[in-house]
């Protein structure tokens, strides 16, 4: 790239700044502004001038003040000590900053993501004399207790290794020298990459997304799940449970590494994730979850060109370590920050805008961002498959779907979890709506879960074997019809009061209501219930479907359903989630109302 | 004004180009700062606070402040080369200004060497401490089902002609953190609010002795409206020093912010930007959050910020961009609801709709008492079904309803009249509105409680209440 040169400020307004006087600046390029040296990126280029916009504050910013091309794209850093991190939107540790200006982040702070001073142990995987092309491990180091972090020759790098050895190493310094035609280059602990350009992986790498990504939501992984690689949406108005739900998946998902990316939200909310991630264990490997977290933090108060840059970054973290071959699940809170801050700068320049003031290109931005998403092949040796899984919250205005960002992001996002406000004022939590939302991939996720169900067969009681087999979709099925027709029901009975129904469809509204509570309803912060395992969940669907259809044989031979709803299992089956005993008591449950519903056939003399 | 002339770097511009509503083009200027603080001498020795909005290629666009009617073009620009900044010392407790931080109580300025940006810095996310400690207000249905802890930013969701005053009032009262002696400073920031209703909140306040630890300032109805931009920066500014510097807990009362959005509204029309929703500015978002953020605690400094902004919703309604975007930004909302308070129930609190986010950590075990969580949730369960059987016996008449919804009904009336109704000086303890609960779920059969566990049920659920029912 070019050196770096210098023009002046012609013009502010916001966190826009036009400059002129450096001919040859390129889009995308960082520029740095006046004493203070803020930091911006050109995103129009004129005759004359051109324009950046800023990532920080502009008070005071005058016309004439030097402006300075720096003939580098924004970049991330990407390498050893990301993991356990938290970061601003463009990358700075927010450590290092406090640590800088105390509490408050002062303007002009210039920290880079990574630590320089911090040593790392390398281990060689290549030798002296071997080939080394794009993506290539040369070794590795050990980054957190559990992972181990490839490092790769850079995407645009290779040659012959000429250097390479075992030792301690910051991420500045070389651990292997590449050579080739007589030039040298360099493998270090650290790459950059520009954040607005996809990483590369192998040609025709991407792979089918058939691997469900396990969540321990029971909403989600039942209902409308995600594979390793896909894309969901999670709308809602105002407190319907968006970033709970976020930091939920971000906690228990079964992925290697997490993204959270808390754009345009709360600064309380970050320090949660601060506070408690370093506490709870990944129930997986034991080991705390802040371990396997790449926070980046640009909240509602924070500039907001910087939240633009945001997700970007985000995504190009989890690239990274989808390169090395591990699965990346990355969160972004709010989407709809992200697109409000393309229209504010949009708005500055004075573009022609569409539909809510967003500006045209709104649909194309978000579909190049969901479609870093996906399950790979990964540039380089050994060979190595990764994902990065991208979940978005939107927060529509006044929480109605209908708007510009909600609507595009449903046409590029695989899945639609669409929160509902009547749930969240009940406090059903999730508010995931079962008759609104969906899962383009459920039909090969669920095939998925059958075959992969088998394995725990050994490990549950012989009383489950046969059982288990029954087919899990089959189960989801009827579990979603019970819910659809009682929604009808439910909308008869607003009318005419739910005495006046017959029984057969008062026991629909009964299971759903089931359904519901003891399945659909998962307290975030239950101790027992915040995560449930897939085996408990297809034991528990199993366990309230088997009692409809008992029940539903009774009702039809002519027992009151009243008489149904007096047997002492229902609140059982209402708490049977929160038991630690698990599968056994679930089948404990099982057993108990098998025989209380005999004490009724005696009763009605059915048997 | 004297102490904002005095600050001028010198640079001084001789007429003005044009006027525009509150804006003024200038042209012929150099050297000018982004979001520089002017002043702006009329022929007539008239002064105005005014700020550079937009600068470059030889021109400044300046939003002016103290009202435009009598601006001419021959009047002389002075640039101060800083923002607003207001000067601080412990002097300001017990002090009343006007919005743009004179005083009006007929005492001398502040003089302070300490001067403070408005706009103040954004917190680092990293230096925050997540707020767990429970205030106590004494009113159930906030403390019961959703409290309050030290360092939030919760709303009041209102409507004109509810009583946000007097709840407000009872809350600044009543407020204290359990366990703990100390006391509230108060900072009040009124935008846009009728002489009366101010007037109420200063004698509330001398007469609740919290007069001396309060600041107040004062951008009334009849203020320049446009001076409302700064008012609430102002507040925030003296509260975190109040907090930050002299270690205290402050509660910010920002009423109303409405009015606030309103006026920016107003200028962003002015300036002939691309409106959002309803014509407020994209964004108003960012802007509203600039201030709702400014609450919380910081490690390492002493004192808190919390604050409660009250906004009354054109028109009733929730998903008007104002209190729309405020929720999306504050910590939770506490929603007044017009029907309860014709009902006679005060303070109208609709709990549905309403929320605490920063509730989960500041209650239970050693903060409050075990079963808190437990029982909000529950008594949200039932009071949702309990509004909804009522909604069923208005088509179906109560003998249409089956068993368990006559009783949620009863529980929902109840729930109304005893719980969320309560005196507007009463004052009580969360361990008496979590008895009131017990004794109202008792309504309904132990085994209607499946939100609760087992253990609180046997340690609480009142052996009598089955009789009651
Ligand atoms: N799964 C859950 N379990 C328990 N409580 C929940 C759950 N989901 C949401 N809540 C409750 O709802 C509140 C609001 O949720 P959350 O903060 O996630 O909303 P949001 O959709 O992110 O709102 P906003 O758009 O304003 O950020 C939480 O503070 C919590 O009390
Ligand atoms: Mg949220």
């Amino acid at each position: 790239m070019v050196e770096s040169r210098t023009g002046e400020v012609r013009w502010i307004s916001g966190s826009v700044v036009v400059g002129s006087g450096i001919r040859d600046i390129e889009m995308g390029e960082i520029v740095e502004v006046g004493k203070d040296r803020l930091v911006g990126e050109v995103i129009r280029v004129g005759a004359e001038e051109f324009t950046a916009q800023l990532y920080e504050n502009t008070t005071g910013v005058k016309p004439g003040e030097e402006i300075i091309g720096v003939g580098k794209r924004l970049v991330a850093e990407l390498g050893v000590g990301l993991l356990g991190n938290i970061l601003d939107g463009v990358g700075r540790a927010l450590d290092r900053i406090k640590l800088q200006t105390g509490p408050f982040i002062a303007r002009g702070v210039r920290v880079n993501t990574l630590p320089r001073e911090k040593k790392w142990h390398f281990k060689p995987l290549m030798k002296k004399g071997e080939d080394a092309g794009p993506g290539d491990i040369v070794g590795t180091v050990q980054e957190m207790p559990v992972l181990v972090h490839k490092v790769m020759v850079p995407p645009n790098l290779s040659g012959r290794i000429t250097q390479i050895s075992e030792g301690d190493f910051t991420v500045e310094e070389p651990v292997a020298t590449l050579e080739r035609d007589g030039k040298k280059g360099y493998v270090r602990l650290m790459q950059e990459w520009p954040i607005r350009i996809p990483r590369p992986f192998a040609p025709g790498g991407r792979l089918p997304l058939d691997e469900p990504l396990v969540t321990g939501q029971r909403v989600i992984d039942t209902f409308f799940p995600i594979p390793k690689g896909g894309t969901a949406s999670i709308p809602g108005g105002f407190g319907t449970g968006k970033t709970v739900m976020l930091h939920q998946l971000a906690k228990w998902c079964a992925a290697q590494v997490i993204v959270y990316v808390g754009c345009g939200e709360r600064g309380n909310e970050m320090c949660e994730v601060l506070t408690d991630f370093p506490e709870l264990m990944d129930p997986r490997t034991k080991r705390p979850l802040m371990e396997r977290t790449i926070l980046i933090a640009n909240t509602s108060n924070m500039p907001v060109a910087a939240r633009e840059a945001s997700i970007y970054l985000g995504v190009t973290m989890g690239e990274y370590y989808r390169d090395q071959g591990y699965d990346v699940a990355m969160m972004a809170d709010s989407t709809s920050r992200w697109a409000e801050a393309l229209r504010e700068i949009s708005g500055r320049l004075e573009e022609m805008p569409a539909e809510g003031g967003y500006p045209a290109y709104l649909p194309d931005r978000v579909a190049e961002f969901y479609e870093r998403a996906g399950r790979v092949r990964a540039l380089g040796s050994p060979e190595r498959q990764g994902s990065v899984t991208i979940i978005g919250a939107v927060s529509p205005p006044g929480g109605d779907f209908n708007e510009p960002v909600t609507i595009h992001t449903l046409r590029f996002t695989g899945v639609f979890w669409a929160l509902d406000r009547d749930l969240a004022y009940s406090r059903h939590f999730p508010a995931i709506h079962w008759l609104k939302s969906y899962s383009l991939y459920v039909d090969r996720l669920l095939t998925s879960w059958a075959q992969s169900y088998s394995q725990y067969a050994d490990r549950i009681a012989e009383y489950w074997k046969g059982r288990l087999e029954t087919d899990f979709s089959q189960l989801r099925g009827k579990a979603l019809k019970i819910l659809g027709e009682s929604a009808e029901i439910e909308s008869i009975a607003r009318i005419m009061g739910e005495r006046a129904l017959p029984d057969d469809q008062r026991l629909i509204l009964l299971e759903s209501e089931l359904i519901k509570e003891a399945f659909l309803r998962q307290f975030a912060y239950h101790e027992v219930d915040a995560f449930c395992e897939m085996e408990k969940q297809v034991a528990m669907l199993q366990l309230l479907l088997e009692f409809y259809d008992k029940a539903s044989h009774l009702v039809q031979r002519g027992v009151p359903i009243e008489r149904i709803k007096s047997i002492p299992q229902i609140p059982k089956l209402e708490r049977a989630k929160e038991d630690r005993s698990g599968i056994q008591g679930l089948q404990r449950l099982s057993e108990e109302i098998e025989n209380e519903l005999a004490k009724i056939r005696q009763e009605y003399n059915l048997v | 004004m004297e102490s904002m002339l005095s600050k001028t770097h010198g640079l001084v511009s001789r007429g003005l180009q044009e006027i525009r509503g509150s804006l003024v083009m200038i042209d012929n200027v150099e050297n000018v700062g982004y979001d520089e603080l002017v002043t702006i001498r009329a022929p007539d020795g008239a002064e105005r606070m005014g700020r550079v909005l937009e600068v470059g290629r030889g021109k400044a666009v300046i939003q002016i402040f103290g009202g435009e009617m009598g601006m001419q073009t021959d009047s002389i620009v002075s640039f101060t080369g800083s923002a607003f900044k207001i000067p601080l010392s412990d002097e300001i407790l017990g002090r009343i200004f006007n919005g743009i931080f004179e005083p009006i109580d007929g005492s001398p300025p502040i003089v302070s060497s300490e001067q403070e940006d408005i706009n103040g810095n954004p917190i680092n996310p990293r230096a925050r401490i997540y707020p767990n400690n429970f205030i106590q207000t004494g009113v159930s249905a906030i403390d019961g089902m959703l409290s309050l802890v030290r360092g939030q930013k919760l709303p009041i969701f209102s409507e004109s002609g509810l009583p946000h005053n007097r709840l407000i009032a009872q809350i600044s009262r009543q407020a204290s953190v359990l366990g703990e002696k100390e006391e509230f400073a108060l900072v009040f920031s009124a935008m846009g609010l009728r002489h009366d209703e101010a007037q109420y909140f200063i004698d509330e306040f001398r007469r609740s002795g919290a007069l001396e630890r309060s600041v107040i300032i004062l951008n009334l109805a009849d203020d320049p409206a446009i001076e409302r931009l700064f008012t609430p920066r102002i507040a925030l500014t003296a509260a975190e020093y109040i907090a930050f510097k002299l270690g205290m807990h402050v509660l910010v009362i920002l009423s109303d912010m409405t009015n606030y959005a309103e006026v920016l509204r107003e200028l962003s029309a002015a300036r002939e930007e691309v409106p959002s929703r309803k014509g407020y500015p994209g964004y108003l978002y960012s802007d509203l959050a600039s201030i709702y953020e400014r609450a919380g605690i910081i490690e390492g400094l002493p004192g808190s910020l919390t604050q409660m902004p009250i906004l009354t919703m054109p028109g009733g309604d929730i998903q008007h961009p104002i209190p729309d975007l405020s929720g999306y930004i504050t910590e939770g909302q506490i929603f007044l609801d017009r029907e309860m308070y014709m009902k006679g129930v005060y303070p109208p609190i609709n709990v549905l709709p309403s929320l605490s986010r920063l509730m989960r950590k500041g209650i239970g075990k050693g903060k409050t008492r075990e079963d808190h969580g437990d029982v909000a949730d529950q008594l949200y369960g039932a009071y949702s079904r309990g509004r909804q059987a009522r909604d069923l016996s208005r088509i179906v008449g109560e003998i249409g309803l089956s068993e368990d919804e006559k009783l949620y009904l009863k529980f929902a009336e109840r729930f109304e009249t005893q719980f969320i109704s309560q005196g507007e000086y009463e004052n009580r303890t969360i361990e008496r509105t979590l008895d009131i609960a017990w004794e109202l779920l008792s309504i309904l059969p132990e085994k209607a409680l499946t939100r609760i566990r087992e253990e609180y049920i046997a340690k609480y659920y009142p052996k009598t209440g089955v009789k009651q029912r």
